[in-house]
């Protein structure tokens, strides 16, 4: 279940209270050298594995992006959110489930051409994942594909008999379904006096469980 | 006309002067009304001296003996004064040795800044002489840090120091210039403080809605209950607390921090919360029907076992720091905000009370504390001294109105405990992170932040050894601080887990002193032995009337232990008097 308000996604454990689950945090930062140790510390500090990171630039000028994979509970989650966020050059931190995002991993393979000029079957699988040629050599051909990382997987598997030389994957990136983007929300960091209907409060949309007693 | 006048004007105004990056720091700390700076000089930093030279007759330069003083004296300024501290150091180790203070003061939210000087900056990453990553180093006890390479980067980030350091939940911050930004000239266009920053927002919003929630919470309750730290003090908000809980009529416990935020004496002040506070705020924690934590972080010496703690009652948090709600304890209501702004708000909302009957019950508490616990701590029926009769003594000459600085362990507890306070910022001790070597330091810092008043530093004969180097500082410089040692001639503290928990196993915790008295001496600052209560009272009497800094050791029983005391791992409510 997913409730949104003011832009922000508030998740509710579809595994209950309690499991863990991959959790994809999305953090908006200045673009500030040293920032990256300060947020990785956030989790080494709590002995937390980060599964994936990337880092890039945004919609925004001057406004960096990191998404942060890790596989935690709910509980864990938003205390590191919150820690997270509490960072002077740190704009907004965000958690979403997968079900919430539109995500994707990029990877890299490098056959030897003669296998796959010879092999039929193995051209026909590279097509069949929607793999692409990047470069063609004599000695071998480098295949880029990208999805989820299942699918990845699934392709390095059925690849490892053909002779694969050389495989990598990238970080996954992720787009929050229900994010109007982060234009409208620099604005009103940028006042320095923002009204409030503004300014977010996620207990704001948890009312009932906060409440309810 | 009058137009080109308004142009021409901020051009007069701005002046350009062509100054060296360590002039602008100068100008950064006189524009931020900085006075005192405690320092240690360096070779990465020896630029940044130099333009000090001339400017001695502003800023005031206390040189301490390691450079641990120096951000610890640092801490003990912000405390006192509610002014933010200034360290300077140099690169390496001087920059390594801030590292304790540095966690210090960010557990403690103590508003310090920290000019560090580096290695120039085509030698970073060399492993040049005096080079240490300090900016890494130092991330994780730091509210911010910055590394500067260029003349031009100082004021800026000066500026966004002192308003990182001090705004919000204050921290400590750490600025490292590199000794070519500092020789380097540019043109300095005057200095501006900072106010905003876009990615920071010191105070979140008061939401009104959640003021109103807890304020119906507090008018329903039956046994309400209010325990407060130092956010009451850092928002100075001690009339805002006092004037809610006295309309509330709620009795109301400190933790260690929140000492002297309410005068010991005000008759809602029910005492000390946690580990070895009292038997009342402890026992009715697990009682309470509402639970109001105002300015405070639910640290585990105050909650003891979390999953018993305070489960019958409904909680109400009131922070400054959003990440502090929900962190330990579940909110039922959070109030985000400086309590400054919050508690006005909800004291117009609660209605008159007086919680007579509950507030009785931490009478009733208090009182079989007394007889079992604090009466014999008092007045002792063996020939051996004990840490509490000193306080006793100690409040009956200073009346309350002294700051008492404490360092770690079995004195710390005993003199938050004991000591009474008249007036707020007057408790400075190492509460978060419990620095042995605190003390000594910290008062001396102590002292310049409030000149006018009484500094006690009260210090265990363990904790004064590890920066007892500080007394250099005292002798060069002249700060009026009263130490009291209390002499177990044990790590007390230590010593007592184990006589309770490791079956009197006690595994170096023996510690030998040399002669306090002769090494005070030593450093010009009188002092004196005191081994018989006859004479305690009179020694203490000499020791305030004293115009200088003074020394008294105070022998006090070796296998003496601190209670109550709520065991590790288990809940508020089973709290030991014995």
């Amino acid at each position: 279940m997913t409730e949104v308000k003011n832009n922000r996604q508030v998740t509710h454990s579809p595994s209950g209270v309690g499991g863990k689950q991959e959790f994809t945090i999305t953090v908006y930062t200045e673009n500030q050298i040293g920032l990256l140790n300060r947020i990785a510390i956030i989790f080494t500090r709590r002995k937390i594995n980060i599964d994936s990171l990337n880092t890039s630039p945004t919609e925004v000028e001057s406004v960096h992006r990191f998404t942060i994979v890790i596989n935690e509970t709910e509980d864990v989650v938003r205390k590191l959110c919150r820690q997270i966020e509490k960072q002077v050059e740190v704009l907004k931190a965000y958690y979403n489930t997968n079900e919430e995002l539109v995500w994707q991993e990029m990877a890299l393979y490098k056959v030897p051409t003669d296998v796959i000029a010879e092999k039929v079957k193995v051209e026909r699988l590279l097509h069949e994942k929607g793999a692409r040629v990047v470069v063609l050599r004599k000695d071998f051909t480098v295949f880029e594909t990208s999805g989820q990382r299942e699918e990845i997987n699934a392709l390095t598997k059925a690849l490892e008999p053909y002779g694969l030389i050389e495989f990598v994957r990238t970080a996954r990136i992720a787009i929050i379904k229900d994010s109007k983007g982060f234009h409208e929300k620099l604005k009103e960091f940028e006042e320095s006096q923002p009204p409030e209907e503004l300014v977010e409060n996620e207990f704001l949309n948890k009312q009932d469980e906060v409440f309810s007693m | 006309m009058e137009t080109l006048e308004i142009l021409q004007e901020p051009k007069t105004a701005i002046k350009t002067e062509n100054i060296s990056g360590s002039e602008a720091v100068m100008r950064a700390l006189i524009a931020e009304d900085v006075e005192t700076i405690f320092g240690y000089p360096g070779g990465a930093i020896m630029p940044i001296y130099d333009a000090l030279y001339d400017h001695h007759d502003k800023l005031e330069h206390i040189l301490v003996r390691h450079e641990q003083g120096a951000i610890h004296a640092a801490q003990g300024f912000a405390r006192t004064s509610g002014k933010t501290g200034v360290v300077f150091a140099t690169s390496g180790p001087g920059a390594t040795n801030l590292v304790t203070g540095l966690a210090d003061a960010m557990i403690d939210s103590t508003p310090v800044v920290c000019i560090t000087g580096q290695v120039f900056a085509h030698l970073l990453g060399t492993d040049a002489f005096q080079e240490t990553d300090v900016i890494n180093i130092t991330t994780p006890v730091t509210k911010w840090n910055y590394q500067v390479t260029d003349a031009t980067e100082i004021s800026s980030a000066l500026a966004k120091a002192f308003y990182i350091a001090s705004s919000g939940r204050p921290g400590p911050v750490l600025i490292d210039i590199t000794k070519n930004a500092q020789v380097q000239k540019f043109d300095f266009n005057g200095y501006q403080k900072c106010d905003h920053i876009r990615s920071y927002r010191p105070k979140p919003i008061v939401r009104k809605q959640y003021v109103e929630e807890a304020a119906k919470l507090i008018n329903e309750a039956k046994k309400p209950f209010v325990i407060f730290g130092q956010g009451v003090i850092l928002g100075e908000a001690e009339k805002e607390f006092k004037q809610f809980i006295e309309k509330a009529g709620i009795p109301s416990a400190w933790t260690i921090l929140g000492l002297s935020a309410l005068p010991t004496n005000h008759p809602l002040n029910v005492g000390m919360l946690g580990m070895h506070g009292n038997y009342g705020p402890n026992v009715l924690t697990n009682e309470c029907d509402v639970l109001i934590a105002i300015g405070m972080r639910f640290d585990d010496r105050v909650t003891g076992r979390l999953d018993k703690y305070a489960k019958q009652a409904k909680i109400i948090h009131l922070d400054i720091d959003p990440a502090e709600i929900d962190k330990n304890v579940q909110t039922t209501i959070p109030v985000w905000g400086d309590c400054k702004e919050t508690l006005p708000l909800l004291t117009a909302l609660v209605e008159k009370k007086e919680h007579t009957e509950w507030l009785q019950r931490f009478k009733d508490y208090t009182k079989e504390e007394t007889d079992i616990v604090i009466e014999k701590e008092m007045h002792p029926s063996v020939d051996e001294m004990s840490m509490a009769e000193v306080l006793d003594t100690l409040n009956e000459l200073t009346k309350g109105d002294a700051v008492i600085v404490t360092d770690v362990g079995q004195h710390q507890m005993v003199a938050c405990r004991y000591a009474k306070f008249n007036q707020t910022r007057s408790s400075v001790t190492s509460g978060g992170l419990g620095t042995m070597g605190f003390a000594l330091p910290a008062a001396i810092g102590a002292k310049y932040g409030a000149p006018e008043r009484e500094v006690i530093a009260i210090i265990g004969d363990g904790g004064f050894q590890m920066t007892i180097q500080e007394l250099g500082t005292i002798m060069q410089f002249g700060a009026a601080v009263k130490i009291i040692i209390l002499n177990n001639n044990f790590l007390g503290m230590v010593r007592q887990w184990q006589e309770l928990f490791n079956s009197k196993r006690y595994s170096f915790v023996d510690i030998q002193s040399p002669d306090f008295v002769t090494i005070a001496k030593g450093y010009g600052i009188e002092g004196k032995t005191v081994n018989d209560r006859k004479n305690l009272k009179a020694a203490l009497k000499e020791m305030l009337n004293h115009k200088s800094s003074y020394l008294l050791e105070v022998m006090v029983g070796k296998e003496n232990n601190v209670f109550p005391m709520v065991p590790q791992g288990c809940s508020v409510a089973e709290i030991r008097l014995k």
